[in-house]
């Protein structure tokens, strides 16, 4: 039996990798190799932890003392003092920010502390290839409950208990599809996981299958038992080539130990597991459009119903659900449907993972007990605004078909039911944070280029509506907004949600109207005096030089890339409104505050 | 591997798998050996791959082993602390390998001190 007195962690994870993780993980293998540690210490290459801008991590074992944004030349030190020597490396320590106290264990910064990681605890802390790790941290032993403890029926009245609710956005109760899809008659029948996760920026369901692929393993054997299928499809986008690969060796690792394949666990039962690798378009998420992309055809959605639960693939009773909800489904079944209503609200129990992103200071994935309210992650787990003096103004929730809830609104919690009554929801976890500088105007133009470029086009409202609605924003954003530009939008948005046919369509204008709700006075800036108050739309900010502050210094002359500026060496600059194309560079480049936005 | 064929299959083996995650686990139970400069020097990390050796062979994974810096007392190297579960730190002085089974035996197993090693102890003791 292997033995090493000291395990070291390194995070391999996507955002990592592209950090120099790799070139870390040789230079630690090269310098245990040097100082003769080989045999005492194990490499571990681990998933995803966390504090992306920290990255990467490495945590060294027993003691837990973590090290942030380590480099290639710090490995040496850390080798030679904390491995050798027992001595921590206190520069590379995390230094709260307030106390410039250094803590030595990840899980007591802030950004860990406020945190509740039932999804993602073993990410970070086991090895994503290892079987083995992931048995010794309690890994399928919700299943042999399931498979030898339980009756069918137990297993799906425990997780309807549970009331664990779909994470891939609509929330619908994951038992209650389960019965649905077990009770019909038709045979075989399909269990599909969803891993398309189209948001751009969102990367919750990658992290899980990169960093604990086994779990999501083990909750599709669960659901393939209880609704009573016999094969089941991943399907994941393949240009997410560091997941497909991890869960294609778990899958192995599983079948080589009886726990996928035939006769599980001795039990008779069977489940087959296959990775589809898609080529990812946001539609394709959508779980009709899914199925068909699973079936090798052109993944457009169609009308329900007949649910999926009735036809899904190959026109047979198919569950498709989304992977964090699956990965939760091993520790319900492991500690019962009442440990995990001890997380979260009653309506909405359990947790849920975020990706916090845009202008906070710790961006990253969060895992937050449902009923956390919007504040509490923005302000302790992202500890606040990414500039001191600029002012949250907003927070985009649900991905680029979301809502954006105003300041005053962040105390509302992360619950399905009171998003849904506030009018907004949940979706798929992305939490896009704005100040100041943030245009609502041109971030929702961005959401709406996106969804607009990614829609089927099989319906009109869909279609034209949001090509339309995307014109507009445009003009807005370039100062030839018209009159009545607004209401239009408004009118638009309407008929769209109120006709299209899908999700995609349903959910477009979101970004649009709720920003039109609490921001209206942004627009009619933007219209009817041609502002852009946030700076951000090029085409309407002016700068102006400030004549009694300007020394004539003729800094910011020299670098106007187009000569917009002119002046006498010593006497007060101008900039000539119409060749400046407001690249902002003078006003970087002024130390006497003398240019402004105008 | 063979496959697991039985909820038995799975939690022996999950006893086994344990192992591969037990030096990430920070016990209540402590083996600390003095790292410092000097005590590499005094062949501390001989020391403490034998104790490695010796937990293993004996398959107790209830104690973590782990090091710590110079403690100021370079002259007694190499030091070893054992910290049980609600009990004070004991620190042994002069420790060579072959103390190291005594140690265990008598100390981490069966509870009894080992007096003619011990530097530090407690004021109260
Ligand atoms: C346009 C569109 C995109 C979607 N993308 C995803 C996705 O990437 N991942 C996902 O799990 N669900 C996505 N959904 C939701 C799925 O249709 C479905 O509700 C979900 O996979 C069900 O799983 P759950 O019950 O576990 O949440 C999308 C829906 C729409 C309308
Ligand atoms: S709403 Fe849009 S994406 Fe959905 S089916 Fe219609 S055209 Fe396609
Ligand atoms: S840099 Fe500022 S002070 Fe100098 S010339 Fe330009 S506006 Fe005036
Ligand atoms: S904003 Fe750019 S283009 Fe305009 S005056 Fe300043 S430097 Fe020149
Ligand atoms: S992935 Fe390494 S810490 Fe984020
Ligand atoms: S830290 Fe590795 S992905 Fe963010």
């Amino acid at each position: 039996m292997e033995s090493y007195r000291s395990h070291v962690l390194i995070c391999g994870d996507t955002g990592c990798n592209s950090s120099d993780s790799p070139q870390i993980q040789e230079k630690f293998t090269e310098e245990l190799e040097k100082n003769g540690l080989t045999n005492e210490v194990k490499l571990i290459i681990t998933g995803y932890h966390g504090l992306c801008e920290l990255a990467p991590i490495v945590i060294v074992y027993p003691e837990g003392t973590s090290y942030f944004k380590v480099s290639q030349d710090d490995v040496s030190e850390i080798v030679e003092e904390h491995l050798l020597k027992g001595r921590t490396v206190d520069r590379l320590m995390y230094h709260d920010r307030d106390s410039e106290e250094k803590i030595p264990y990840y899980n007591e910064i802030d950004f860990y502390k406020q945190q509740e990681r039932i999804v993602l605890r073993n990410c970070g802390y086991i090895n994503p290839d290892s079987i083995n790790e992931y048995i010794a941290q309690g890994g399928y032993e919700g299943l042999a409950k399931a498979l030898v403890e339980f009756e069918r029926e137990e297993v799906t009245e425990e997780v309807i208990k549970s009331n664990l609710r779909g994470r891939g956005g609509a929330g619908f109760p994951t038992g209650e599809k389960w019965k649905l899809a077990g009770q019909e008659p038709a045979e075989p029948k399909y269990m599909v996981c969803n891993a398309d996760e189209g948001d751009p920026g969102a990367f919750i369901d990658r992290s899980i299958l990169e960093g604990d692929p086994h779990s999501v393993i083990e909750g599709m054997v669960i659901a393939g038992y209880v609704i009573g299928a016999e094969i089941g499809y991943v399907y994941v986008r393949a240009e997410c080539q560091l997941a497909v690969r991890r869960l294609r060796m778990a899958i192995e690792q599983a079948e080589q130990l009886g726990l996928l394949g035939e006769n599980i666990l001795g039990t008779g039962v069977n489940f087959t597991l296959k990775v589809v690798e898609g080529a990812g378009a946001f539609v394709c998420g959508e779980s009709t459009a899914l199925t068909r992309a699973i079936e090798g055809r052109r993944g457009m959605p169609r009308p329900t119903p007949p649910r999926s639960t009735e036809q899904g693939l190959w026109g047979k009773p198919t569950v498709v659900n989304n992977v964090e909800t699956l990965a939760c489904v091993p520790y319900i079944l492991a500690n019962g449907a009442d440990w995990f209503t001890n997380y979260g609200t009653p309506k909405s129990p359990g947790t849920k993972v975020f990706a916090l992103t845009g202008k906070v200071k710790n961006t990253g994935l969060v895992e937050v007990p449902m009923g956390t309210s919007i504040r509490d992650i923005v302000f302790d787990i992202g500890g606040g605004g990414i500039q001191q003096d600029n002012e949250i103004k907003a927070v985009q929730i649900g991905g680029p078909s979301g809502f954006c809830l105003p300041e005053d609104k962040l105390d509302l919690p992360v619950e399905f039911d009171t998003l849904d009554d506030a009018g907004a929801m949940m979706g798929s976890g992305g939490l896009v944070v704005m100040d100041e500088e943030t245009c609502v105007v041109n971030e929702s133009k961005l959401h709406l280029k996106f969804i607009q470029s990614e829609s089927c086009g099989k319906c009109t409202p869909c279609r034209e509506g949001t090509k339309r609605m995307l014109e507009i924003l445009e003009r807005i954003t370039e100062g030839k907004g018209r009159s009545g530009d607004i209401e239009l939008m408004k009118e638009l948005g309407d008929m769209i949600i109120n006709t299209s046919l899908c999700g995609l369509g349903k959910s477009a204008p979101n970004p649009v109207l709720s920003t039109l709700r609490c921001f209206e006075d942004e627009y009619k800036e933007h219209l009817e005096n041609e502002r852009c108050p946030a700076g951000v739309c090029s085409d309407l900010v002016k700068y102006q030089i400030v004549p009694d502050n300007c020394i004539g210094c003729t800094a910011c002359a020299r670098v106007c890339p187009v000569d917009a500026i002119s002046g006498e060496k010593k006497q007060p600059h101008e900039i000539d409104p119409d060749k400046c194309i407001g690249c902002g560079e003078c006003l970087k480049k002024c130390k006497f505050e003398a240019v402004v936005l105008g | 591997m063979s496959k697991l064929k039985s909820l038995e299959d799975l939690k022996r083996y999950r006893e086994q798998a344990k192992e591969t995650i037990k030096a990430r686990k920070t016990n209540e139970n402590l083996l600390i050996v003095g790292m410092g400069t000097c005590g590499i020097a005094a062949g501390a990390r001989e020391v403490l791959n034998v104790f490695m050796e010796e937990l293993n062979k004996r398959e107790l994974s209830d104690i973590t082993v782990t090091q710590t810096g110079c403690i100021g007392m370079c002259e007694n190297e190499v030091l070893v602390g054992v910290k049980k579960q609600g009990e004070e730190r004991i620190t042994y002085g002069n420790v060579a390998p072959e103390d190291v089974p005594r140690i265990i035996n008598d100390h981490v197993v069966n509870g009894k001190i080992v007096n003619d090693l011990v530097i530090g102890k407690p004021q109260s003791k």
